[in-house]
C-alpha cells in the first residue's frame, strides 16, 4: 500500500487530483482505437470527513463515471485519489491492486438510484443486508441476524421483515433496504448516485430525512450525485458542478446558489423550476446542445453556448482555480462577471 | 363560457383476474381554451389513465365504466357542438378524426411517439396527410415549418433522420412538432420533461408556453414535479388514488391549499429558499396498493386531520369553496359522493 503522510488538511477524507477516465472508441475488425470518450476529463476535488459533497450536472457529464472510479468499480485512466483510511494512513485508490483494495472496500459503499433493479429479487432481506458482512468476515450467523435487525431498525424497517423478499416492499422501503445494505459494513464514505430521483415526492422526503439523520448519528461522509438542484441545496454542504467531463465550479452550497461564478452554473440555476408561481424562473435561455465528450470543443468546453465567450475562451482551456477561499471555478472571466443566482 | 373539454364523473377500471383496479374513480374537471391545465399527483394516482380515457386509448382490460367526456367543437358559424367521447366507439372514424387532429398527445414514454424504422419526417408527413387534405409535398412543407417553429436547427436534414439519431432534447422537440402538426385545440402533454435535463426542460417549457400563447390552444400538462406545475400551469388539479382532491388557480394551490394532501405534498418538498438540512415534514404511511383502497376518503389513513366516523366511512364530494377552488374534504363541507 502506498502510505505517505497527509499533505492536505487533516479534515480531508478524499482528495481527487487530475482524475481522468477515458473510454476508447474502437472500430473495425482489428478494433483499433479511433478516439476516446472523455467521460471524466481531468477533475480535481476533495471531500471533508463528515460532510456532503453534491455532484451535479446534466446527463452524460460524467457524474456516475467519476463516482465509480472513486469506488474503483472502474479503473481510472490517470490521476490520484488519496483516501484517508480508518487507521489514518493515506492510500491512493487509483494505484492500488485488487488485493490491496480489499481491506479498504468496506469503508466505501454505494447507494443506487433504482430501488427496483438494484436488489436481487431472489434474496431475502437478511441475505441482502447480511451478505456484505459475511464477505467481510462475519461468519457467525447469529451475530449477523442481530446486526441485520439493528440495521433494519436504523433505517426504519421492522426486523420481522428479515425473511421477506424485496418484491413485497414499496419503492421507498426498497431504498431503505439498499441503505441498510450499504451501511452493513460500517462505511465512512457513502456514494449515493441519484438516490431519490426515482421516488415520489412524499417518499423522497422520508429518504432525505433518513440520510441526514444517519449522517449525524454515524458521522458519515456523502458524495451525493443528483440532478434536482432543490434537493441538492437541501442536503449538501458543498457542491461541484460538472460539464462535459470537467468540474467547472465548486463552492459552499449557499454561496454557489446565491452567487455563481461560472456562466454554466448560473444557467443551471436559472433553469430550476421553483415551486412557487409568484417567482418566475427560466429567464436565462441556454441555447444549443451539450457537446459530445468524444469530441469536445476547443478552449473552454462551454464556450459555444456561453453568452460571455471571448476570444481567449475559444483558444485556451481555463484553469480550475480558487477565486475566493474555498470557491473554485474554471472560467477566464470569472473575476469580472456578476451572475444571477437563486435562493 | 362552455369549456373546451368537460369531464364528468369519469371512471375507468382495469378488470383483472386478481381484482379490479379502480384507476380513475369519479374524476370531474373542465378545461378552457387558452388554459394550461396542470395535473399533479404521485405515481399511480391515475393521471395517465384519465388522459388515455379522454383519447379513448385505454388498453384492455381497462374500460370506461362511467362518466362523460364532453368535447366542445366550435363550428364555422360560431355555434357550439358538444360531443361525448365516452359514447363513441374507440376505433370509429369520428374518434380517429379527433385523435391527433383536435386533441394531440405527447405520451409519457417518448419512445412510443416514433417508430424506429421510419424517418421522423415520414411519420409526421403521414400524420398530416391523415388529417388534412394535402398532398405529400405540401405535407412536407407543413412538417418543415413545424420543425422550424419548435426551434430544431437544420430542420430539412433532421426530417430525414430517425428518432434514435436525435438527442433527447431534439427528440422531445420533434415529438412536440408532430403533436402540433395538425393544429390541435387541445394538447395533452404527459410528463413531457421527465426524461430530459433541467436546461432542456426549461427550453421545452418555454416552447410550449409560446406555442400555447400564439395558437390559443389549451394544454393539459401532467407532471409529478410541483416546481414544473408552479411555473407552467394556470389552473391545477391534484389527484390521489384515482380521485380529485383539489382544484384551483395555480396561486390558490400553492399559496392557499385547502386539502390536507395538497398541504402535505407542498410541505414535503425541499424548496430553493428554505433553511437547508432541517427535517422535511413527511406524510405518514405510504400509498396503498390499488387493490386495497381504503374506505371513505382515500387519504384518511394518512391524514392528520381525519375525522373519525366520517372520513373513514364516506367519500367526500368535490365541491366549490371559493371562486375557482374546489376541494373534496369533510373539513370544508358535508357533501359526499352518492354510491
Ligand atoms: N462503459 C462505457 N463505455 C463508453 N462510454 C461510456 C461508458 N460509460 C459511460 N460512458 C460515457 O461517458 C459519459 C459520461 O457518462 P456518465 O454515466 O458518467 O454520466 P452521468 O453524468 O452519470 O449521466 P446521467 O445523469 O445520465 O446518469 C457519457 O457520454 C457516456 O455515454
Ligand atoms: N394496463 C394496465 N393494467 C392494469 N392496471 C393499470 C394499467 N395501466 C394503469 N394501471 C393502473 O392504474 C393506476 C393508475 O395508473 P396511471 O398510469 O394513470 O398512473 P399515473 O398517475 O400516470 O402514474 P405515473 O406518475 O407513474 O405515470 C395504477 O394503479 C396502475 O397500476
Ligand atoms: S471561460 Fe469563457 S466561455 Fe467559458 S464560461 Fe467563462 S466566459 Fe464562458
Ligand atoms: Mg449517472
Ligand atoms: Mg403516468
Amino acid at each position: 500500500m502506498t502510505n505517505r503522510p497527509i499533505t492536505q488538511s487533516p479534515n480531508r477524507l478524499l482528495e481527487v487530483k487530475n482524475l481522468k477516465k477515458y473510454f476508447p472508441i474502437r472500430k473495425g475488425f482489428f478494433r483499433t482505437t479511433i478516439g476516446n470518450v472523455r467521460a471524466v476529463d481531468d477533475v480535481s476535488f476533495f471531500i471533508n470527513a463528515g460532510e456532503t459533497l453534491g455532484l451535479v450536472g446534466e446527463s452524460g457529464c460524467g457524474k456516475t463515471t467519476a463516482s465509480r472510479c472513486i469506488l474503483r468499480a472502474l479503473v481510472p485512466t490517470s490521476g490520484e485519489m488519496i483516501f484517508r483510511t480508518k487507521e489514518g494512513a493515506s492510500a491512493d485508490l487509483a494505484k492500488l491492486s485488487r488485493a490491496q483494495l480489499r481491506p479498504l472496500r468496506p469503508q466505501m459503499q454505494m447507494i443506487f438510484q433504482d430501488p427496483y433493479g438494484s436488489l436481487n429479487p431472489r434474496m431475502t432481506l437478511f441475505d441482502i443486508v447480511g451478505e456484505p458482512m459475511y464477505v467481510n468476515g462475519m461468519t457467525n450467523r447469529k451475530e449477523r441476524v442481530e446486526r441485520v435487525a439493528e440495521l433494519l431498525r436504523l433505517v426504519g424497517l421492522r426486523p420481522e421483515y428479515m425473511q421477506r423478499y424485496p418484491h413485497a416492499f414499496s419503492g421507498g422501503q426498497r431504498q431503505r433496504i439498499g441503505i441498510a445494505r450499504a451501511l452493513s459494513v460500517n462505511p465512512r464514505l457513502v456514494v449515493a448516485d441519484e438516490p431519490v430521483s426515482a421516488l415520489d415526492v412524499s417518499v423522497q422526503a422520508q429518504i432525505l430525512n433518513l440520510m441526514l439523520d444517519l449522517q449525524k448519528r454515524l458521522n458519515l461522509t456523502y458524495l451525493f450525485v443528483a440532478h434536482n438542484l432543490s434537493v441538492v441545496r437541501h442536503i449538501c454542504d458543498r457542491v461541484a458542478v460538472m460539464y462535459v467531463g470537467k468540474i467547472v465550479e465548486m463552492a459552499n452550497t449557499l454561496e454557489l446558489y446565491a452567487a455563481p461564478k461560472h456562466p454554466y452554473t448560473a444557467a443551471l440555476m436559472s433553469a430550476v423550476p421553483v415551486a412557487d408561481p409568484r417567482i418566475k424562473t427560466g429567464n436565462v435561455e441556454l441555447k444549443g446542445e451539450v457537446p459530445s465528450p468524444a469530441n469536445p470543443p476547443s478552449g473552454c468546453y462551454f464556450h459555444p453556448r456561453c453568452e460571455f465567450a471571448a476570444e481567449v475562451c475559444r483558444k485556451d482551456a481555463p484553469a480550475f482555480r480558487e477565486i475566493t477561499p474555498n470557491h473554485f471555478v474554471s472560467c477566464h472571466r470569472a473575476d469580472e462577471l456578476r451572475l444571477p443566482g437563486i435562493g | 363560457m362552455t369549456p373546451l373539454l368537460s369531464v364528468q364523473n369519469l371512471k375507468t377500471y382495469f378488470l383483472m383476474d386478481e381484482g379490479v383496479v379502480k384507476a380513475v374513480d369519479g374524476v370531474t374537471f373542465d378545461v378552457h381554451a387558452g388554459q394550461v391545465f396542470g395535473i399533479v399527483g404521485e405515481s399511480g394516482c391515475g393521471k395517465s389513465v384519465t388522459m388515455k380515457a379522454v383519447l379513448r386509448i385505454v388498453e384492455p382490460p381497462g374500460k370506461i365504466v362511467n362518466g362523460q367526456i364532453l368535447l366542445n367543437r366550435a363550428k364555422q358559424n360560431g355555434a357550439s357542438d358538444v360531443i361525448d367521447l365516452a359514447q363513441l366507439d374507440a376505433n370509429s372514424k369520428a374518434m380517429r378524426d379527433i385523435r391527433g387532429a383536435e386533441i394531440a398527445l405527447i405520451p409519457q414514454e417518448p419512445m412510443a411517439s416514433f417508430s424506429p424504422v421510419h424517418t421522423v419526417g415520414d411519420q409526421i408527413i403521414e400524420a398530416i396527410m391523415l388529417h388534412q387534405d394535402v398532398n405529400k409535398r405540401e405535407a412536407r412543407k407543413i412538417a418543415l415549418q413545424q420543425f422550424k417553429d419548435v426551434g430544431i436547427p437544420i430542420p430539412e436534414q433532421r426530417l430525414d433522420e430517425y428518432s434514435w439519431q436525435l438527442s433527447g432534447g431534439l427528440r422531445q422537440r420533434a415529438i412536440i412538432a408532430m403533436a402540433l402538426s395538425c393544429n390541435p385545440r387541445l394538447l395533452i402533454a404527459d410528463e413531457p420533461t421527465t426524461a430530459v435535463d433541467v436546461t432542456t426542460q426549461a427550453q421545452v417549457l418555454r416552447l410550449l408556453r409560446r406555442l400555447q400563447e400564439q395558437r390559443n390552444a389549451a394544454i393539459i400538462f401532467i407532471t409529478h414535479d410541483l416546481g414544473v406545475i408552479a411555473q407552467m400551469a394556470s389552473y391545477v388539479m391534484v389527484m390521489y388514488l384515482g380521485l380529485v382532491m383539489e382544484q384551483g388557480s395555480v396561486d390558490d394551490i400553492f399559496h392557499a391549499p385547502k386539502h390536507p394532501y395538497t398541504q402535505a405534498l407542498l410541505r414535503s418538498i425541499p424548496t430553493i429558499n428554505m433553511t437547508p438540512r432541517l427535517n422535511l415534514p413527511t406524510i405518514s404511511g405510504s400509498i396503498p396498493h390499488p387493490f386495497n383502497k381504503p374506505r371513505g376518503c382515500p387519504f384518511h389513513p394518512r391524514c392528520e386531520k381525519s375525522i373519525a366516523g366520517k372520513c373513514d366511512a364516506r367519500v367526500p364530494a368535490l365541491k366549490p369553496i371559493g371562486e375557482k377552488q374546489l376541494v373534496s374534504c369533510f373539513l370544508y363541507h358535508d357533501a359526499e359522493v352518492s354510491s
